[in-house]
């Protein structure tokens, strides 16, 4: 029973940090599917950049690592908005066979820019010495690290949570989610919401990747080799919400981490077969509006 | 309609010139490698041992005689692919070689194409234990997982009781999982548990919480080189598994020279069995990792792959002084099968006459940092000329 109790708290513990990871990676894509009805495949590329500029910032400018954790945010959010002025906002009102095929373009042209400027082989993270080790809490040892990724996601969640339910911006935002045209009719600059909307998502998902890199190694086919766990993870929660992807994130990860422990002969694919389920049961996700 | 036309007469403007007489004696090699996909980094050893062989050695041919090095891509474990490109290169281009391969797929794919067309071929990765059983042309310089985890397993049982087994769910891991258990258990071990871990898999973290609650002495790990190898190696080291007393072993695939400095400080005391290690101070081996560094960057350095183009060309190049630039294929596998190096990169190597199949040394190494780099230092030679046990067990009655 002791043996039990100790392995559920440790695989509560590791889903609950993989999940974080694919929430804070994937919220953005949830957020833009919903808000502008783009299906943004190349989301991951965010990620991928965000992993990228981490790595690099580290190992080559010795910069320590919560300030490339920022730098890494920042530059994949500022570099997304003439992406989206220029690209994506061309493709808004287009058909979703456009999209994807716009979007899937776009990961094939980040896919080889990166092997190409940064080879093909995974990117070392050079942890800070705190970060590295075990992190002992009620009598049991605990990654530092993926104690560090809770607390950090969970603060960058409250905080994401705080501004899109109680200020203007938020306000914003959940009205063209709701009624794009009654928001738009009422004098929302839309176009200027969905800019801001859409870096905020690319800067999400670049903190996602920088912070996962330890996790999810960065290598140039990253954008595709995960594109599967962010789309269930968007799928499952349903477009537009934050709470849904969140739910979806953290119940992906600890029944993955769950399977792998205990049934690791069915690791492999319960991952699907939940994910089959789930959409049989709830179509529109856990918490999706009926578009 | 036109084009269909043009691609007839080219084809029939290219049988004419290949049943004319050999003008200045060109042998053509045909070489398959990986340029696009995610296994481009593997093609990419095999790229350059291969191009710094024919850098360094063009002018040991017989006068008159060069070779052409006709390139291709496989695009990765592409069975499909490959076939029709050896296809191509054996019947438009009339290659007198074929090598490179990395993957063991699509060696397998075109085995029969080396049988019927005769055209011999040497595999400088594909590691599959059965590859060179299925055509008469085939030959290998680069190892079976049976050569360097056998030998592991039965070290291994010699130092550590208790076995976890925790391998990536696809042959080479079904190989290696049965190459360690037969070794461990022959010595007296015991396995534990065994695990086969998806190759999609993002997270290894439950499955190395699993294998630290069953308390063995020591864990045998294998992966495709890289982010998966890597991964987990970091979740053995963040779950404090060494701590607790857990070896991590595996065959050399899983800290090759060229990831390791990507895998960082975690792969320090992983103790792996492998042929090739960078760090290996034989002469032979300095010199070619000096020659290497000095082609492609100081910081690159050679992994086993880049050493198995390397040695894939030296045999060709025996094979073609021996018959003064004119081949004949039967010939050629003859002289194939007496091939010795005793100087290779990675020490004395031989074709296996019966099996066409490398015979060569294994060491035991250890990660270790030597002068602020990562490296497999090599220990001791645990197998010395050994043949692929595999093809041993399972000898043809």
């Amino acid at each position: 029973m002791e043996a039990f109790l100790s392995s559920l708290v440790s695989v509560a513990f590791h889903g609950i940090a993989y999940g974080m990871i694919l929430y804070v990676i994937s919220v953005g894509l949830s957020v833009t599917m919903g808000l502008m009805g783009f299906v943004n495949l190349a989301h991951g590329v965010f990620a991928m950049a965000g992993g990228y500029i981490l790595t690099s910032a580290i190992s080559r400018f010795g910069l320590p690592f919560p300030l490339a954790l920022a730098l890494a945010v920042i530059v994949v959010a500022a570099a997304s908005v003439p992406l989206e002025r220029l690209l994506y906002s061309r493709l808004y009102g287009a058909g979703e066979l456009e999209q994807v095929l716009f979007t899937i373009g776009l990961i094939f042209m980040a896919v080889a820019a990166a092997q190409v400027i940064f080879g093909m082989l995974q990117q070392p993270v050079l942890l800070p010495d705190y970060l590295k080790g075990q992190f002992p809490l009620l009598g049991r040892d605990f990654p530092a690290y993926r104690v560090f990724l809770i607390v950090v996601s969970g603060a960058m969640i409250a905080a994401l949570w705080f501004s899109v339910e109680r200020t203007l911006w938020g306000a914003m935002v959940r009205a063209a989610v709701d009624n794009l045209a009654m928001a738009q009719s009422i004098g929302i600059n839309t176009r200027r919401l969905f800019t801001l909307t859409f870096a905020l998502g690319s800067g999400l998902a670049g903190l996602g990747g920088a912070l996962g890199a330890e996790i999810i190694a960065i290598q140039p086919t990253y954008p595709f080799e995960h594109l599967v766990y962010f789309l269930i993870v968007v799928s499952v929660g349903g477009l537009g919400s934050l709470r849904g992807p969140f739910a979806a994130a953290l119940l992906i990860g600890v029944t993955d981490t769950a399977c792998k422990y205990w049934l690791p002969q069915f690791g492999a694919f319960f991952i699907y077969v939940a994910t089959i389920v789930l959409l049989l049961w709830r179509p529109d996700g856990l918490f999706g509006k009926r578009i | 309609m036109r084009s269909k036309r043009f691609v007839t007469s080219l084809m029939v403007a290219a049988a004419l010139l290949g049943a004319g007489p050999l003008a200045a004696q060109t042998i053509k090699i045909g070489f398959m490698s990986t340029y696009s996909g995610p296994g481009a980094a593997q093609g990419d050893q095999l790229d350059k041992g291969a191009k710094l062989y024919l850098k360094l050695n063009s002018g040991k041919l017989p006068k008159g005689v060069k070779v052409e090095v006709i390139t291709r891509d496989d695009t990765g474990a592409n069975p499909d692919v490959a076939k029709r490109v050896a296809q191509e290169l054996i019947v438009r281009d009339k290659v007198q070689f074929l090598t490179g391969f990395v993957w063991t797929p699509n060696a397998a794919a075109i085995a029969p194409l080396t049988a019927e067309a005769k055209v011999p071929y040497i595999s400088m990765n594909a590691a599959g234990v059965n590859i060179v059983n299925l055509s008469p042309y085939m030959a290998r310089v680069s190892f079976t997982l049976w050569q360097s985890v056998y030998p592991l397993g039965q070290w291994a049982a010699k130092k550590f009781k208790r076995a976890y087994t925790a391998v990536s769910d696809f042959a080479p891991g079904h190989e290696s999982e049965d190459a360690f258990t037969k070794g461990f258990k022959e010595g007296g071990g015991e396995i534990v548990d065994s695990v086969r871990i998806p190759l999609a898999n993002p997270d290894f973290v439950p499955y190395m919480q699993r294998v630290k609650d069953a308390k063995p002495d020591v864990l045998f790990a294998f992966n495709p080189a890289g982010k998966q190898a890597t991964a987990m190696i970091k979740a053995y080291a963040d779950l404090g598994l060494a701590k607790a007393g857990i070896k991590y072993i595996g065959p050399g695939d899983i800290t090759t020279d060229e990831e390791l400095q990507g895998m960082g400080d975690v792969a320090i005391g992983v103790i792996t069995v492998h042929h090739y290690s960078a760090a290996a101070d034989r002469p032979a081996n300095k010199a070619f990792v000096a020659a290497y560094k000095k082609e492609y960057g100081e910081k690159l350095n050679p992994g086993f792959m880049a050493v198995g183009a390397w040695d894939a060309m030296d045999v060709i190049f025996n094979v073609i002084r021996a018959q003064k630039g004119k081949l004949d294929p039967d010939k050629t596998m003859d002289l194939i099968k007496q091939y010795k190096n005793p100087n290779s990169p990675r020490g004395p190597i031989a074709i296996d006459p019966d099996t066409r199949d490398i015979i060569q040394n294994e060491y035991l190494r250890e990660v270790r940092k030597v002068g602020g780099q990562l490296a497999n230092v090599e220990i001791e030679t645990i197998a010395t000329q050994i043949k692929d046990p595999w093809k041993e067990f399972n000898k043809k009655k």
